[in-house]
């Protein structure tokens, strides 16, 4: 009876499991989380796949191990936003050639009794300064991702190292956007962010966007096609259309037109 | 919630391959881990107990550095990126098989060695060597293992860690409904998370009251044909 079971579940999952990995052409992008959960590129693909019938599979993760994954070679296409180290993912030979594809901008959210007090304030620098200045609960990425690393650029600038406060009011949480925005939530946390991933997050409790509008404060998105000089199985032509799709007309408008709760969250600025 | 409320093609599909990679895996793992088990448990060599502590260690094996050892064979730069298996159910199922391996082997172990003892004297008067007594012994056992498969498949079912890193929890393609929570609590959508972590709730309680229906079934009949 068992073995007979046993033999049918066999039968079952070897003929199902093969249109798994139909022949279908595909592309492997290494891409960040704000891109994901926000969901822009559940939004635009869709058009590019019908066109070319090129599958675009996405890995969401943090833009840090984004890079290294695609160092590894675990990708045709890196579509990130942190521009020093793409320039470096470049200049290291990893990446044939950078593209500006969007921007959008980050926010500094916390929570509406706002104990640092910093809302409606143009100047981040200032804000981030107040929040270490009074130990408010601050959380941070703390996993080298696009916007941890913006995070840490904008401490510099303030003269401040809050990793010494690591543990106490400035959490780590190792965490993507969205895990991190739900810690911040939990304890009523300052903490940066991309506006994407914050318009498309669901529990923001009693967090409220406090500083807005700083240039400083922009997130600029890049795109690689990965060096297939460094590891030839990257599906260079896939991955090219792909590239030159969301970088020309019809990629760039699709990016504009995606809008969620009627409010536009990545601006198209390739050249 | 539409997701589930509607019974959402897509939300099926995510469970279906679910289902797929865990049995699969749990399969695998019991053509390996049942066999080694059981000789585990007769044979008699030097640093056999060891070897049990290391394999009873294994089944405490954290999911995420199993992803991660598996991520490092399979990624191109890897020793085994030539077969571009990362990101694909493949990877998923070669993760879980090592989670899921060591306690369905660990299990096996523990009753195939009771059952030996039992049966030793006869065993023995048979003139069946230790080793060649494996297959009967499994057999007679069939009925206590099939909860060391429900074990792993428990372990494999509602495994995240592992299977988040191998298969790149990409959509339509390796997403399953542990990542699917994930990815559904990182957007905050808390109650969605939630409703999908009861369905898994529900997967593995058909799962298991259907294998126990059928291994009643099983003593039964067994005791008819005694």
């Amino acid at each position: 009876m068992i073995r007979n079971v046993i033999r049918a579940a066999w039968i079952a999952v070897g003929l199902t499991a093969a249109p798994v990995s139909a022949e279908e052409p595909f592309i492997v992008v290494q891409s960040t989380t704000s891109t994901q959960n926000s969901g822009l590129l559940d939004y635009i693909l869709p058009g590019f796949e019908a066109e070319t019938g090129i599958d675009v599979r996405v890995v969401a993760v943090g833009t840090g191990q984004a890079i290294r994954n695609a160092i590894n070679g675990d990708g045709d296409v890196l579509l990130v936003h942190s521009k020093l180290a793409e320039d470096q993912f470049v200049a290291d030979g990893w990446g044939v050639e950078r593209f500006d594809v969007m921007y959008n901008d980050f926010v500094l959210v916390g929570p509406k009794s706002d104990p640092a007090k910093v809302r409606g304030g143009m100047d981040i620098v200032a804000a981030l300064t107040a929040v270490s200045e009074v130990e408010a609960p601050f959380a941070s990425r703390g996993d080298d991702s696009g916007t941890h690393k913006a995070e840490m650029r904008l401490w510099d600038w303030a003269d401040a190292d809050p990793t010494d406060a690591s543990g106490t009011w400035y959490r780590e949480t190792g965490s993507g956007m969205g895990a991190t925005l739900n810690v911040a939530s939990g304890m009523g946390a300052y903490v940066l962010t991309d506006r994407a991933t914050w318009q498309s997050f669901g529990n923001r409790g009693d967090l409220e966007i406090l500083v807005e509008g700083d240039p400083r404060l922009f997130n600029q998105y890049g795109i690689i096609l990965v060096n297939p000089d460094k590891h030839p199985q990257v599906r260079v032509s896939a991955g090219q259309r792909f590239i030159d799709w969301l970088i020309g007309p019809d990629g760039q408008a699709a990016i504009a037109s995606y809008k969620l709760e009627g409010q536009q969250l990545f601006f198209p600025n390739a050249k | 919630m539409a997701l589930i409320l509607n019974g959402d093609a897509e939300l099926w599909a995510i469970v279906l391959l679910s289902l797929k990679v865990s049995i699969f895996a749990v399969l695998i793992s019991a053509l390996i881990g049942m066999p080694v088990g059981a000789a585990l448990a007769v044979a008699r060599f030097p640093g056999r107990r060891v070897l049990i502590v290391l394999m009873n260690a294994l089944m405490g094996f954290p999911p995420v550095v199993v992803g991660l050892l598996v991520y490092l064979m399979l990624s191109r730069s890897g020793p085994l990126g030539v077969l571009e298996l990362l990101y694909t159910p493949t990877a998923m199922i070669i993760a879980q098989v090592v989670l899921v391996t060591p306690i369905i082997a660990a299990l096996t172990r523990q009753v195939v060695e009771m059952l030996a003892e039992e049966y030793s004297e006869q065993l023995r008067s048979l003139g069946v060597s230790r080793l060649a007594s494996v297959p009967v012994l499994l057999w007679d056992a069939r009925l206590a293992l099939v909860t060391a498969l429900l074990a792993g498949f428990g372990r494999a079912i509602a495994e995240v860690g592992a299977v988040i890193i191998v298969g790149g929890n990409i959509n339509h393609v390796t997403r399953v409904m542990t990542t699917t929570i994930a990815l559904e609590t990182s957007k905050g959508n808390l109650a969605l998370a939630l409703a999908l972590g009861a369905i898994l709730i529900g997967i593995a309680v058909a799962v298991n009251a259907m294998v126990s229906t059928l291994s009643l079934q099983a003593e039964r009949e067994g005791l008819r044909h005694a």
